[in-house]
């Protein structure tokens, strides 16, 4: 395991050219979340055409790995039914090794590969206090999914 | 420059090519207190102060030999007046709990600064909440300093404790604790050093100081965890209630009410840290055979070196003193671009440990305008070598992530 696995060139283009940046104008569910070991700090605000996610703006203060992670769930989970975002997040967290024991049917020999862009972050598990950086973003999707 | 590359030795953890720069978080511990501690536990142990029985009596002599160690450490004229809590923490909430709340009222104002640890932040808030007293705090200037004109104006009749770092775990910087001292005297008010850092790398007299109370802990000067010291000046600690109560701590019990026991076992309530007293009397028995003025002029010769060599690195900006006047060997980094998590993971990469976060001081990081720094800092077992390590491994960060590019 070298830093250029944890590194890769996607993740460091999606920490220095964050997608989806920014706040929206009338946001149907919002949630705010901090690794309070850190300070990182990440908001994201949702807004909905029926059952899927039209719009996702995230906003927030952290590392490469937590906005990086940020910015390739934003574009993930654009269009994407709640039910399809749960799936996503479970496949995630099975990435992450974070599971709880129920498969996310993941190819244990490419784990990241039904997560697009994302696959780039399965390095982080190799670093495991970073995987709560990793991590943060989906939480606090969570949250903002749960609603108020 | 001063030599002390022979003790890295003595560090069992220390093996060849690791680069421990995280001793302002906590120290290593030389072999001399690991057997101490092993010896005392195999051959002296039993609780203190309450057997009638040899290994009772044995016990309760090398504790209380331990707290003279460290009265004589520190030039404390009374060792009565050294209390063992359980680290720097208790000893700061031990002066906030048991003074103040006895000594507090509404209206009246505590004086901390800007750039505190939160073990000497969040008590004082706690304290004002409980008693009505105001919490204002000393500012900290452009150079990462305390703005000490800003202190004399906020001083009056009011202020009735004045508390502050004697030395920065986040900028290295070393306030006036003595200057400081004098003028919260000469309003009246009680001064409280949190020396948690200041103890371990720098000649301390606390008559010197001319402090009421001086918090440190065991675990940042090469002893164990568990074990800290509050010492406060008799008259101070007279004025001090127990902030803790149970067994040891009293003199007579009835089911209504108990008297307490002398200064200083009624601020040491329940089994004390016996072992560890052991080993933190190793400790400052180590550290003495090098010599204070020796270890401190080390970490002033390494954050000389590494500040000139740190300032070469691409992006790179140090958030505390760019020089070693009045300063200690803790070097906050921020590099542009690249976040304090990801440094130290790269570092780590290279067998460099650094901290990075907000090291329990979000007001002051807030102050500073930043979220996170990496943390390098020093201790005697430290050498060129490890500022070379550092060094390197910052480079690599930047080119990992095209800092500059």
């Amino acid at each position: 395991m070298s830093l250029e696995d944890l590194y890769r060139e996607v993740i460091l283009d999606h920490y220095r050219t964050p997608r989806n940046k920014g706040h929206l104008d009338a946001p149907d569910a919002k949630a705010q979340g901090v690794n309070p070991l850190c300070g990182d700090d990440i908001t994201i605000e949702l807004a909905f055409d029926g059952d899927k996610v039209a719009s996702v703006a995230i906003d927030g203060q952290g590392c490469s790995i937590s906005l990086s992670s940020a910015s390739m769930m934003s574009e993930a989970i654009k269009g994407k039914s709640r039910a399809q975002i749960e799936a996503l997040t479970a496949k995630f967290r099975g990435l992450m090794s974070l599971d709880d024991g129920t498969d996310p049917g993941l190819d244990p020999d490419r784990p990241g590969a039904a997560l697009g862009d994302l696959e780039a972050l399965q390095g982080v598990r190799q670093y495991p206090v970073r995987i709560k950086c990793a991590s943060l973003a989906w939480n606090v999707l969570g949250e903002a999914l749960a609603g108020p | 420059m001063i030599d002390l590359s022979h003790l890295k030795a003595d560090f069992p953890v220390l093996g060849e090519g690791v680069h421990f720069l995280d001793s302002g978080a906590s120290s290593q511990k030389p072999i001399p207190v690991l057997e101490a501690m092993d010896r005392f536990a195999r051959t002296s142990y039993a609780n203190v102060h309450r057997g009638a029985y040899k290994l009772s009596v044995a016990s309760t002599d090398a504790y209380e030999a331990a707290r003279e160690r460290v009265a004589e450490f520190i030039g404390a004229t009374d060792s009565r007046e050294v209390i063992f809590t359980r680290g720097a923490t208790t000893s700061l909430n031990t002066v906030a709990f048991g003074w103040g709340l006895e000594n507090l009222e509404p209206g009246d104002r505590i004086l901390s600064t800007e750039m505190e640890h939160h073990a000497n932040l969040v008590p004082w808030q706690m304290l004002a909440k409980r008693t009505g007293a105001v919490l204002d705090h000393i500012p900290v200037t452009d150079d990462f300093r305390l703005d000490l004109d800003a202190y004399r104006q906020k001083l009056g009749p009011d202020v009735k404790i004045v508390a502050f770092t004697g030395m920065s775990n986040v900028l290295g910087t070393m306030p006036p604790v003595r200057q400081i001292a004098d003028l919260a005297h000469a309003h009246g008010a009680r001064v409280v050093v949190d020396a948690a850092q200041l103890v371990p790398h720098a000649p301390t007299n606390v008559v010197d100081l001319g402090a009421d109370f001086v918090a440190f802990s065991a675990h940042k000067m090469l002893g164990p965890t568990g074990i800290g010291i509050l010492w406060g000046k008799m008259e101070a600690l007279q004025e001090t209630e127990p902030f803790e109560f149970g067994g040891e701590m009293i003199s007579d019990v009835t089911l209504q009410d108990a008297t307490w026991a002398d200064i200083p076992h009624r601020f040491e309530a329940g089994t004390p840290p016996i072992i560890e007293a052991v080993g933190l009397h190793a400790a400052i028995d180590y550290l003495d055979s090098i010599g204070m003025d020796k270890i401190f002029e080390h970490d002033r010769e390494l954050t000389e070196i590494a500040l000139e060599r740190l300032g070469d690195v691409p992006g790179l900006s140090i958030q505390g003193p760019p020089n070693t006047v009045d300063r200690g060997g803790v070097l906050s980094m921020i590099m542009d671009e690249v976040h304090a998590h990801d440094l130290a993971t790269i570092l780590d990469e290279q067998e460099v440990s650094v901290r990075s976060g907000h090291h329990c001081a979000r007001p002051l990081m807030r102050k500073l305008g930043v979220t996170a720094t990496a943390r390098a800092s020093f201790y005697v077992y430290n050498t060129e070598e490890d500022i070379d390590a550092l060094v390197l491994g910052l480079r690599r960060a930047g080119e990992l992530f095209g800092v500059g590019r």
